[in-house]
């Protein structure tokens, strides 16, 4: 039961392992100050506060992997997937993206390094322009990026259409014209208009059919083995999540509780949270079972519990859980925030 | 049921006073079905022609039973839901069919008599539980209110039972919060404020329509397992509108699949998820990611639903299916009982077998 503490972020298993790190985040937070309007604070004697979205959040991913973030709303993940591509900037911590940090992206002289990664969003409807011709849509990204002329893009963005299984005709049409899964590829296929490496995809399934998101799910995976992309996907859905990942971080509450490679995750779950996550996804397997439900919901992040933020659903809470607030600890080849799992109680 | 002889047993006995009784609350027994959907069709007068959207649709509910109507968005789910309530939006209207509620016929019912059976005889649980409650009333207003227009009860005999039923889907400190309104409730406390709400006057039938669809996946636990728990005590039969096979997997008895306003399946929950007969369902159930097994590519139906005003000719599935044959592109399938289920398609039939 012995653990080694994990010093900032960078865990000894990310050293030894083999492709290098193409992402690394240590310690990243990202606070949002929702206080009410200054003069309201001073006539009600209110104090600021800080809903900490993002609380010391330590990962990396390999190149070529796919490492998924999954968590219940409100748990900050996607509030990770907008700090990765530099949409919100940290309020402490770094990320580093082949090395460089990602501070460095703004401006001018971050264009060559916001090519190399772009995002998926979670709402095919809301994030296409319904005022531009799909042709536009995708070829807006290399207009930002690259030099081509006008012919150029026109071939790309046929190029691009026929990858995601559309057909180059289409980009005369608007996206109103497309079904959700249509328009979910459009989004994939304007993110890789400007061959990026690295793709956030937050929640790209989430608005659609289930035969639809086989397909989306489908193509993703084709795409990511003909070009080696690196994806970080975030999803409330286990199934799914199960389905795509190569390692699967567990978040709650603005932290992430473990990290573990897909198949240790899905069969021998460590975190209290992880399990009963787990033991909570209705399966087609589980026909009139009777499951034991998570008690309780997701506290008020704004005032979250002391010590472990879990303690107060965790059945195996004891007075340690309330008043110190677990490390994240390599542990058995994995890495977990929980004392128990760490000092080996008896978890059941 | 007149012509009942001596030798049916005492069970038949009993069923027949019980349809006797049937336009009688509380006598209904559980041999007879609650909710019969007879043929039904739902069509939209629209500027560009008539849209028939649900296609002669007929199912069955008994008492004590949950169904689980499955399909993807467009299939008619919600619709079939809001036709049985009496809620359909003008231009939509029941064109053909009928439904019956314990042997009474409900859909030609005027509005103020229908207004009494909603919520008496049917309860219904909606997708938002933001939307179903009024965020200017308490919720102990809202839930006396209905209790008391329902039942022969006094206004505080109706707030106690308020906070009784409140106590029953595990609202804590339930005698205080009868007076917060729903915005002082969480997204699970609210959606039981709304299950408390639908079953208050202990309705025969509960429509409830993807009831955990907007929940996290700690919280959709609860509430089924609170719902279906609810429901067996009180022997409500129960239509389950979903898209999450998981959920109606766990929760139902029977199984209806829809596509494109019709039925193409219906069958015991685990005839339909472990012998799929229809293909759109062996698709739709093969397209389901699990955590059970590692399968590197999905099953995936390639396409998508037929627009309402383009339903193809035949069986409306046939652009889509793999297994299509000649017959289906031209002859429309009818639902037939095979074995165990019954299922609507060329495959399953005694011509298609002999042909194949």
């Amino acid at each position: 039961m012995k653990a080694d503490r994990v010093d900032g972020a960078l865990s000894s298993e990310a050293v030894q392992a083999l492709p290098e790190p193409l992402i690394e985040v240590k310690n990243a937070a990202r606070w949002f100050d929702v206080s009410s309007p200054w003069l309201e604070r001073i006539l009600a004697r209110k104090p600021r506060s800080v809903l900490r979205a993002v609380d010391g959040v330590s990962f990396s991913i390999r190149k070529g992997e796919t490492l998924a973030l999954v968590g219940e709303s409100g748990c900050g993940k996607s509030t990770i997937a907008r700090m990765l591509v530099g949409l919100y900037p940290l309020t402490h911590g770094s990320i580093t993206f082949d090395g460089q940090p990602l501070s460095n992206m703004q401006g001018r002289k971050g264009l060559a390094l916001r090519k190399r990664l772009q995002m998926i969003f979670q709402d095919p409807y809301a994030s296409l322009n319904p005022r531009w011709r799909v042709g536009r849509i995708i070829a807006e990204p290399m207009l930002a990026h690259t030099q081509l002329s006008a012919a150029e893009r026109d071939e790309r963005v046929g190029a691009l259409l026929t990858q995601v299984g559309l057909h180059p005709s289409d980009q005369s049409r608007y996206p109103h014209q497309f079904s959700g899964g249509q328009r979910q590829r459009i989004s994939i296929a304007r993110a890789l208009a400007v061959n990026p490496e690295f793709l956030v995809c937050d929640e790209p399934t989430s608005a659609l059919d289930v035969s639809v998101q086989a397909q989306v799910l489908n193509i993703m995976k084709d795409l990511q083995r003909r070009l080696g992309l690196t994806y970080l996907f975030i999803s409330h859905n286990l199934a799914v999540v199960h389905h795509v990942a190569d390692r699967v971080g567990v978040m709650y509450l603005g932290r992430i509780v473990e990290i573990a490679d897909r198949d240790a995750l899905f069969e021998t779950p460590q975190h209290p949270y992880t399990r009963l996550l787990l033991a909570a996804i209705p399966d087609l397997t589980g026909q009139g079972k009777s499951r034991t439900p998570v008690a309780g919901e997701v506290p008020n992040p704004l005032n979250p519990p002391s010590g472990c933020t879990f303690h107060p659903r965790c059945p195996h809470a004891r007075e340690q859980c309330k008043a110190e607030a677990p490390v994240m600890q390599n542990f058995k080849g994995i890495q977990v925030a929980c004392h128990g799992v760490v000092q080996g109680w008896e978890m059941g | 049921m007149t012509t009942m002889t001596n030798t049916q047993g005492l069970s038949n006995g009993a069923g027949g006073v019980a349809a006797l009784n049937s336009v009688e609350r509380g006598a209904a027994n559980n041999s007879t079905n609650v909710l019969e959907v007879k043929n039904l069709s739902v069509e939209f007068t629209t500027r560009h022609g008539t849209l028939k959207a649900l296609n002669e649709v007929s199912f069955s509910i008994a008492a004590g039973e949950v169904v689980g109507v499955v399909g993807e968005s467009g299939a008619g789910k919600s619709l079939t839901g809001a036709a049985i309530i009496g809620l359909l939006e003008p231009p939509g209207r029941i064109s053909g069919g009928e439904i019956m509620l314990a042997g009474r016929r409900i859909d030609q019912l005027p509005d103020d008599q229908m207004r009494k059976i909603r919520g008496r005889e049917i309860g219904a649980i909606f997708q938002d539980p933001l939307t179903s409650l009024n965020p200017l009333y308490t919720v102990g207003h809202q839930l006396t209110e209905t209790i008391v227009t329902h039942l022969p009860l006094t206004w505080s005999q109706g707030r106690n039972r308020a906070i009784e039923l409140l106590e029953a889907t595990g609202i804590p400190a339930a005698r205080e919060r009868i007076d917060h309104y729903p915005h002082q409730f969480s997204g699970g406390m609210r959606q039981r404020v709304v299950i408390a709400l639908a079953l208050a006057a202990e309705p025969k039938l509960i429509v409830a329509d993807e009831p955990t669809t907007a929940l996290d996946v700690s919280i959709q636990a609860q509430i089924i397992e609170l719902l279906k728990k609810l429901c067996r005590e009180q022997g409500a039969a129960v239509m389950l509108i979903t898209h999450d096979m998981g959920v109606i997997a766990e929760t139902a008895d029977r199984v209806v699949v829809m596509y494109a306003g019709r039925i193409a399946e219906v069958g015991k929950v685990r005839d339909v998820i472990h012998a799929p007969r229809h293909p759109y369902t062996v698709g739709l159930m093969g397209s389901i990611p699990s955590i059970h097994q590692h399968v590197e590519r999905l099953v995936q139906i390639d396409g998508t639903m037929p627009r309402l005003n383009a339903i193809p000719q035949g069986c409306a599935f046939n652009p889509r299916c793999s297994k299509v044959m000649d017959r289906c592109k031209l002859e429309r399938p009818e639902l037939q009982t095979r074995g165990v289920s019954q299922v609507a398609c060329w495959l399953h039939t005694e011509v298609g077998h002999n042909e194949s």
